[in-house]
């Protein structure tokens, strides 16, 4: 790790440049640049789960931590290249004083050229994360609903403020439970004509499956509360009776369906770093979560 | 009937099988413990295997239903590419069945007639099943005429059933057509999965990605631009335990056959119309045709046997001194060969496909070696070393692509062009999520998909390319000896010198 104190963009720039040559391997097959906005309760989480996906994804990782109570106005950076933590470049920065408003001018020279960017705010994140002087750069924004202190009016915050481009870690979350309800749907179920999706309190998840179920089958879907953990049940009424996917150890579910014996399915819960190497598998607007956001609304 | 859960827009949800079981054959296998269980495990805990799957262990074993899920179990914890996860182990296990019988006992088939119906009702399989045939192929006809005598091979209605066999298929063009017939005499051709697991590869499928998605590399894909193209698969390992396989097979059954006329066809073949299966073996098979041998095959091949010698440091034996292998044999361990393609885009430019045990390391590689420029506008002192520009897909290890070509030296104070090399890293970059080409075709077959599966006219293809070689080189007697460790025999290098070209080192 290099630490460079009262430093500039460029030069962090020019510093994982030298350290690429000094590893022998100037040029390096980076496919993006993620820019993680946080403080610095989430950004070592969130750094390490990123670099963890750069090995899915190589990556430059630029996180930007603000610290705006700083009686100076500088730039610290600590830089990260290869290694054994996998192919990634990280330079962890912090924007102390003035510069804490201007994230902006540091993040304009570490950009990749000609490469995706994405943006990702492990916390709290702006209203409108595309008019965000962050955002403004990145095709993909990413936010996590479930970290704001009121997730469910963050999620209908997301509606509001949506751009495509836009996409919350509360959907990824889902995605597991998604492949197994449609993976179930590829035999003949018949109209479902209710659906309820139960789970912990405060869990934006909940309405996202709730509302993208309601909307595909054309059913009223609701929201239901117990202790979790996350998600725990999805409850179909079709006209062969009750389909049931009941998972109350966040690890293995139990399907219970007509005509079928019970069964058990692995629907773990998955760590950040799986979530964030979803989210950079595709890089193109994510049209279902908009579409999905949209059903919210009925969801009562 | 659509599935109201699945949109094409949707793309962040994984294709995952519908209701299915394996059943296989010949569980104590290399392939079947190296490869597929593995490869079922992985595809499991990726959550793309449906909740009741089943899989059903057949073998001439004394064994429960516990006996062969430790087995499954312990080939799992050793070759997966996953972590091992316990609850995605118990999914598994509770599908795992063991029926006990010789291949050629009809009871035995009845046995699993009924295990098969029982999962059918209990862990809800409805009817879909897969027979995996990982034996040697002197036993498809007895266990594919069980099959159907038993009537395991009909499916229900709205139910499939499906078979998987894996290379060699057949030894020459009359075997071939041969087991074409028995397989296709009990499954239509729609429901025969042929596994040549090099298609498998994300590097492979990604030669024609990056054919024909990209803009800079079609207009001098020709023979106006390329020399010749050079198709080595390297193995630095020997017969190891295969020798009953092996011998009378040799280099060109195993390899070239089926892996590098692959490789050949989809580095040479026109554009597809589209992805389709149909479209994209439409043109393979044109490419296969266009080829031509050489008139004169003992001038424009190469064959040899390693013998005794080091191996990166280890003393390794001789071929010939193999356990189980006849001090007699005639039995090529490196085979090279010139091909042509007889159509506009490649008339004039050799193809030269190799492969060979005990070379110098592990390595398949297609390159495409370009013309020198027409005239160089430099002392031919400064171009002295320079080569000739080449494109290189690194099939394995190491999967990528390189580019070679001539830069600048810098700090000489006339201008100085040498070789350089730009490196496109694909394996080290996508490690972690490469699947095995295994979990690829595995899941292809429950899904029903078969781009990735050879036809068996592309099978029979390849035969008819390579017979009459096989039939020259069986008149020739002993293969020419190369040491353990180095490249393989001298006579390949004469077989390109010839044509004023040059091996490239892999």
């Amino acid at each position: 790790m290099i630490r460079l104190e009262d430093t500039s963009g460029g030069a962090v720039s020019a510093a994982i440049a030298a350290e690429r040559r000094r590893m022998g391997s100037p040029t390096t097959g980076m496919v993006l640049t993620l820019l993680i906005m946080a403080d610095e309760d989430s950004q070592s989480d969130a750094t390490s789960a990123a670099v963890t996906a750069a090995r899915q994804h190589p990556m430059r990782i630029v996180t930007l931590v603000p610290r705006p109570e700083s009686t100076v106005t500088r730039l610290d950076a600590e830089i990260q290249v290869g290694g054994d933590q996998g192919p990634g470049e990280v330079a962890v920065l912090r924007l102390r004083g003035q510069l804490a408003e201007h994230a902006n001018s540091v993040a304009v020279p570490l950009l990749l050229p000609d490469t995706p960017i994405v943006a990702y705010w492990p916390g709290a994140s702006p209203s409108v994360p595309s008019d965000d002087l962050i955002g403004r750069h990145a095709q993909r924004r990413i936010t996590d609903a479930a970290a704001a202190a009121d997730p469910i009016s963050e999620l209908h915050a997301r509606k509001s403020g949506y751009i495509p481009g836009d996409t919350d870690l509360a959907w990824a979350r889902i995605t597991p439970w998604r492949s197994v309800l449609a993976s179930m749907f590829d035999q003949n179920v018949g109209q479902v004509s209710a659906i309820i999706v139960s789970g912990e309190h405060a869990n934006p998840s909940l309405p996202l499956l709730a509302a993208w179920l309601g909307a595909a089958l054309g059913a009223p879907s609701e929201v239901r509360v117990d202790d979790g953990p996350g998600v725990t049940s999805v409850f179909l009424t079709t006209p062969d009776g009750n389909i049931t996917i009941q998972r109350s150890d966040s690890r293995t579910a139990t399907l219970i369906r007509p005509g079928f014996p019970d069964s058990t399915v692995a629907i773990p819960r998955r760590d950040l770093a799986a979530l964030l190497s979803e989210e950079l598998r595709r890089l193109d607007p994510d049209d279902t979560y908009a579409s999905t956001l949209d059903a919210l609304d009925t969801i009562p | 009937m659509t599935n109201p859960l699945r949109d094409p827009l949707d793309r962040r949800l994984p294709r995952v099988a519908g209701p299915c079981g394996v059943v296989l054959f010949g569980v104590t296998g290399d392939l079947a413990r190296k490869k597929v269980m593995p490869a079922i495990y992985d595809l499991a805990n990726r959550g793309l295997l449906p909740p009741g799957f089943a899989l059903v262990g057949f073998a001439r074993r004394d064994w429960e239903d516990e006996d062969f899920a430790q087995i499954v179990h312990d080939a799992v914890r050793e070759h997966s590419r996953t972590p091992f996860s316990e609850d995605t182990w118990r999914q598994l296990s509770e599908g795992i069945r063991f029926v006990s019988g010789e291949l050629a006992d009809p009871a035995a088939y009845e046995e699993l007639s009924r295990v098969v119906a029982d999962l059918d009702l209990t862990r809800g399989t409805n009817g879909n099943h897969a027979f995996y045939l990982s034996i040697p192929p002197g036993l498809f006809p007895v266990v594919l005429e069980h099959l159907k005598t038993s009537g395991l091979a009909t499916s229900a209605p709205g139910a499939w059933r499906r078979v998987v066999i894996e290379k060699p298929f057949g030894h020459d063009l009359a075997s071939a057509e041969e087991l074409n017939q028995v397989v296709g005499d009990v499954f239509p051709s729609g429901s025969v999965f042929r596994i040549d697991h090099y298609l498998g590869k994300e590097t492979v499928q990604n030669i024609l990605a990056v054919r024909f998605a990209n803009a800079m590399y079609e207009p001098i894909w020709n023979s106006n631009y390329v020399d010749n193209v050079q198709i080595t698969m390297a193995e630095d390992i020997g017969i190891g335990g295969r020798a009953g396989y092996y011998d009378g097979i040799g280099a060109a059954r195993d390899v070239m056959q089926n892996h590098l006329l692959q490789l050949l066809a989809l580095t040479a073949m026109e554009e597809p119309l589209s992805f389709s299966p149909d479209d994209v073996r439409a043109e393979k098979e044109k490419v296969l045709r266009a080829i031509r041998l050489p008139k004169n095959i003992d001038l424009h091949s190469s064959r040899g046997q390693y013998t005794a010698g080091w191996q990166g440091g280890i003393p390794v034996k001789g071929y010939l001194e193999e356990d189980g292998i006849s001090p007699e044999s005639t039995t090529e361990t490196f085979a090279a060969l010139r091909l042509d393609i007889d159509n506009r885009r490649w008339a004039g430019v050799p193809f030269y496909l190799r492969t060979g045990k005990r070379l110098g390391r592990r390595v398949t590689e297609v390159a495409v070696v370009f013309k020198r420029v027409p005239h160089l506008p430099f002392e031919s002192t400064a171009v002295e070393e320079l080569g000739n520009n080449a494109f290189v897909f690194r099939i394995q290890p190491d999967e990528g692509i390189t580019v070679r070509f001539g830069s600048k030296v810098p700090n000489t104070s006339s201008i100085e062009v040498r070789d350089v090399t730009m490196d496109f890293q694909y394996g080290e970059s996508f490690v972690d999520s490469s699947p095995e080409a295994y979990e690829r075709l595995i899941l292809d077959v429950l899904l029903g998909d078969p781009p990735l599966f050879p036809r068996h006219e592309e099978v029979e293809l390849g035969w008819r390319i390579l017979d009459p070689v096989l039939d020259r080189w069986s008149e020739q007697g002993q293969p020419d000896q190369y040491v353990s460790g180095g490249w393989g025999p001298h006579s390949q290098y004469d077989m390109v010198n010839l044509d004023g070209r040059v091996w490239r080192r892999p």
